[in-house]
């Protein structure tokens, strides 16, 4: 199998932080705005080269996604951060009304998502965000799955005219991708080639999948691993041909099942090519506290739950 | 002009058999005084980014009928277009939208309490591109109940926003009756001012209250702080039976009720735009 190193850990919040500063370096018309967040979601060094292009709009997140509007609607690519859950759930209707619906140029920036944020608990640990921004039309949706592809799927987002969500987290976790790989929207990345079973992946959980699909070699199985790092618009074509050449799917994300990367994929295969799937999420529960990787395997996230998903797929197969 | 857009308004909202005529009526007047006296705007070069003209931002989304009918007269449409107000395939959806490609139109609204941020950064936007333009925004007395208009109100002082113009129609009604006796929202001068904003009280149907008003709002550029002006004004305003009273915030006037109105504005014959 395919060889993956972990060049050092880091967290994906980090590589956003970089890629912002990238972004407002490459293109004078990226602002960056934060509630109360400025710190958290590694906008420090963008704040410090652009001082008049930092927004910062206090704890009123609503607010924050209207004002991001207005600054699109005159030619600013405004990068809005907070927390996953402040993001979403907190100001849904603001998202589908002035920037979805309104169709504004605007980059939603969700740090700390899934429960490895950890210890403040489930109420700020959203495993839903994927689930709602899914649901509205024309968005973007990207989940890179370590430090160097966080930095390129926030260049890449500026790049994009139109609404993006791109969601990464707090932890700091395995750095394997390519620094210099560009990011390309809608295009799911092979990162491993097997026959016996799809695992399809997102997020923190690619990681975890590489570990399955090497412990799943050592017994016979070999795995195709499949980084959706775009969750909408999906990688139709890929999912579908490895799901064809292998008959066996894992879907593995942080977040729960309700309208997450599974049901999308599950969706696309049951119209286009009927495959037993099997599921590696959070199901139908709120997080709570603990350390990230105690709350990854107690809610069953982890390489062991993807390895022994896998081997129930194959078991499936007719 | 304003007594055309009167007129305007009820046809367009009898024609669809749907609409809100309370508050366009309540509105009509320092509406027209904006898009015809004040703003700085060219219909035919009007883009969305408003780059180089002043911007207006309907945060009361559901004011269409008079918003609709000012861009209308004001150039933006043909005015034969008010008749497909809230029809299947219409550019005159039922609130405004940036998806059908009607021109004028810088943002979407109709969920309450948003547009005020959106003109706040808008505002933000001029002044990152050395823009000296100013952006206005209409918010209703029932909508400023929403939480968003007030931490709008926050960031514009914050931010020193004064090239953002604000209005409220004061008109005291809201859905469910007087706006006193569903929320209890208060004085609202005296929020704006404690909330550090520039505050203007004009009546919102003496045409030269209104322009003393938009001139003195003017004057607040180079002041560091966001303008907003209040429009003592009167639901319905303007034809008797509906006036002063929350039952037309969204009620249509029935054909006999619409014959009776328009001769009470001018006796234009029915249909005629």
């Amino acid at each position: 199998m395919k060889k993956y190193t972990d060049t050092g850990k880091k967290d994906t919040r980090s590589g956003f932080g970089a890629g912002l500063l990238a972004a407002g370096q490459a293109d004078e018309r990226v602002v960056a705005l934060t509630a109360d967040l400025k710190g958290s979601l590694k906008m420090d060094a963008f704040a410090a080269a652009f001082p008049e292009r930092f927004i910062q709009c206090g704890i009123a997140e609503a607010n924050m996604v209207g004002a991001a509007a207005g600054l699109a609607i005159t030619g600013k690519i405004p990068f809005i951060g907070s927390f996953a859950e402040f993001v979403t759930g907190r100001v849904y209707d603001q998202l589908r009304q002035e920037v979805a619906y309104g169709n504004t140029n605007v980059k939603i920036a969700s740090s700390h998502a899934g429960i490895t944020l950890g210890e403040d608990g489930a109420t700020h640990q959203t495993m839903e965000d994927i689930a709602l921004m899914r649901a509205l039309p024309g968005m973007v949706v990207l989940n890179p799955c370590d430090y160097n592809q966080t930095v390129q799927a926030t260049l890449a987002a500026a790049r994009y005219e139109g609404p993006v969500y791109i969601r990464f987290g707090r932890p700091s976790v395995p750095n394997f991708t390519p620094a210099d790989e560009p990011f390309v929207i809608g295009k799911a990345i092979v990162l491993n080639e097997g026959a016996d079973v799809s695992i399809i992946a997102t997020g923190h959980t690619v990681w975890e999948a590489l570990q399955a699909a090497e412990a799943l070699e050592a017994s016979g199985i070999k795995a195709d691993v499949i980084d959706i790092a775009t969750i909408k618009p999906l990688d139709e074509e890929a999912v579908v041909a490895s799901a064809a050449k292998t008959g066996a799917v894992v879907v593995a994300e942080e977040h729960n099942h309700a309208g997450g990367l599974g049901e999308a994929v599950s969706s696309l295969l049951a119209a286009r090519r009927p495959t037993p799937v099997e599921f590696v999420n959070g199901g139908d529960r709120f997080g709570q506290s603990g350390t990230p990787s105690a709350l990854m395997e107690a809610y069953g996230i982890d390489a062991q739950h993807i390895a022994d998903a896998a081997r129930k797929a194959v078991s499936r197969k007719k | 002009m304003a007594t055309q857009i009167r007129r305007d308004i009820l046809r367009t909202v009898c024609q669809a058999n749907s609409g809100h005529p309370g508050g366009s009526m309540s509105s009509a007047d320092f509406l027209t005084v904006l898009y015809f006296d004040v703003m700085k705007q060219d219909p035919a070069s009007w883009t969305r980014s408003g780059k180089g003209q002043d911007m207006f931002i309907l945060s009361a989304g559901h004011l269409t009928p008079v918003y609709y009918s000012v861009l209308a007269r004001a150039g933006y449409f043909p005015l034969e277009e008010l008749g497909t107000f809230r029809r299947f395939g219409t550019r005159l959806q039922g609130h405004p939208s940036v998806r059908k490609g009607l021109p004028g139109i810088f943002q979407a609204s109709g969920s309450l309490g948003q547009g005020l941020s959106a003109a706040a950064g808008a505002a933000l936007g001029k002044r990152l591109d050395g823009d000296p333009n100013l952006v206005f925004c209409l918010c209703g007395d029932g909508e400023s109940e929403e939480g968003q208009i007030w931490e709008a109100g926050m960031f514009a002082v914050y931010h020193k926003l004064d090239n953002l113009i604000a209005m409220t129609d004061w008109n005291g009604q809201q859905i469910d009756g007087p706006v006193d006796s569903v929320a209890g929202e208060g004085d609202l001068a005296a929020k704006w001012e404690s909330w550090g904003w520039r505050v203007i009280t004009a009546d919102g149907h003496d045409i030269d209250s209104i322009r003393q008003a938009f001139a003195l709002a003017k004057a607040g550029l180079g002041s560091g702080k966001p303008t907003m002006i209040l429009f003592r004004s009167d639901m319905g305003h303007g034809v008797d039976f509906m006036a002063g009273t929350h039952k037309w915030h969204g009620s249509v006037p029935k054909p006999e009720q619409l014959e009776e109105a328009l001769r009470q504005l001018g006796e234009t014959p029915l249909g005629d735009f």
